[in-house]
């Protein structure tokens, strides 16, 4: 019975959100407004400035180098987290209150 | 018509809402810690999927410079999300990492028996 | 693992992925792909290595030591890079006023500091992927 509500709930709610999305204002041309001049200076200006074909990389490294140095610290302090964690334990030889 | 001219320009969106509801489902339903860390890193994938989405452009190429006035697509939501990914995966380890402490300590993964056990540890206390 | 098969083929199979991970890496600012494509494709390489041979033999290939050296290697090298415009009073991390050669478009040697950053990254996944395997998958030796 609870499994039942549950998928119910589920599918309404996948409705509602693609309702959603009809109700999105998509623009897929060239006049969207996601599409200002700052993707416009990085397009026309982006070869000249840096010397590289592909935007992408030149915009990772280049105009927003400081967030990729940012994201390289948080792959280290991910590894010194996990290891921290899984530190090898020694056997200690207590015994339960139970006497397990 | 309209249905189907609908679902097929914007699939790219439904596919990234139909991700997240997937994880979401996998999170509520299951009991077992190890499916509820992969539920919330399916979750991750689906809200990525939906902001690489923006930047689609109708008739545009991939953002690589060749000769001519061609349309290129918006390139700045993949380099953001290039950063997302990198911090998803790193959240998923450390959970992993922290469940295997769980194991140890408890003998099992399942929630409902690990709040059982807290339980009868404080009353015993 | 006891299979013939899958031990021999793993063998033949491991130069290429990695030759064309260091491909993908060194073309990053040509063609898509760049530093994370191509260190996952190197650190996949070697899981493949420690899940089919053995951690003990994949201790061998790479230790804690190397694990040390090339973690903090990548993240020096993309500081000391970044340092070098503060010598010339420009900002951080500014690539072809410092002095970086801009060359032409489409070789290799071209885009200033960009295919040594894209090396440092690439050391730096692909030592990330490496070791979290091993630290995952330590006390589980049958």
């Amino acid at each position: 019975m609870k499994r039942h509500i549950t998928n119910a709930f589920f599918i309404i709610l996948f409705i509602l959100l693609c309702y959603a999305v009809y109700e999105m204002p998509i623009d897929h041309t060239t006049d969207a407004p996601s599409y200002n001049e700052v993707v416009n200076h990085y397009i026309e200006q982006g070869l000249n400035d840096t010397g590289a074909t592909n935007i992408v990389a030149a915009i990772m490294t280049d105009y927003r180098g400081f967030d990729t140095l940012g994201e390289t610290i948080v792959l280290f302090s991910s590894i010194v987290a996990a290891a921290s964690v899984l530190r090898p334990s020694k056997k200690k030889e207590e015994v339960d209150e139970h006497g397990r | 018509m309209n249905f189907l001219t609908f679902l097929v320009e914007n699939i790219n969106y439904l596919g990234g809402i139909a991700l997240f509801l997937i994880g979401l489902h996998i999170v509520v339903t299951h009991s077992n810690l190890i499916k509820r860390i992969m539920g919330i890193n399916i979750m991750g994938t689906g809200v990525f999927l939906f902001f690489v989405a923006i930047g689609y452009v109708k008739d545009g190429i991939p953002p690589i410079i060749i000769g001519g006035e061609p349309i290129y697509i918006n390139p700045v939501p993949s380099v953001l999300i290039l950063t997302g990914i990198v911090v998803s995966v790193s959240i998923t380890v450390y959970s992993l990492a922290l469940t295997i402490r769980i194991y140890q300590t408890f003998g099992t993964i399942d929630q409902k028996e690990i709040s059982k056990l807290i339980q009868e540890e404080e009353y015993h206390d | 693992m006891e299979d013939k098969i899958v031990k021999t083929m793993t063998r033949m199979l491991l130069p290429f992925i990695q030759l064309y991970g260091i491909f993908i890496i060194l073309n990053g600012h040509i063609s898509p792909g760049g530093g994370f494509a191509g260190g996952a494709m190197i650190g996949t390489s070697l899981i493949l290595y420690t899940i089919v041979f053995g951690l003990p033999k994949a201790r061998k290939k790479f230790s804690h030591r190397a694990a040390e050296f090339m973690e903090s290697g990548g993240l020096i090298l993309y500081v000391a890079i970044g340092l070098i415009a503060l010598i010339f009073g420009l900002p951080f991390l500014t690539n072809i006023e410092a002095g970086f050669s801009l060359g032409e478009p489409g070789k290799i040697f071209s885009a200033g500091m960009i295919p040594i950053i894209m090396i440092g990254i690439g050391i730096k996944v692909f030592s990330t992927m490496v070791s979290l395997f091993h630290i995952l998958i330590e006390e589980e030796i049958s």
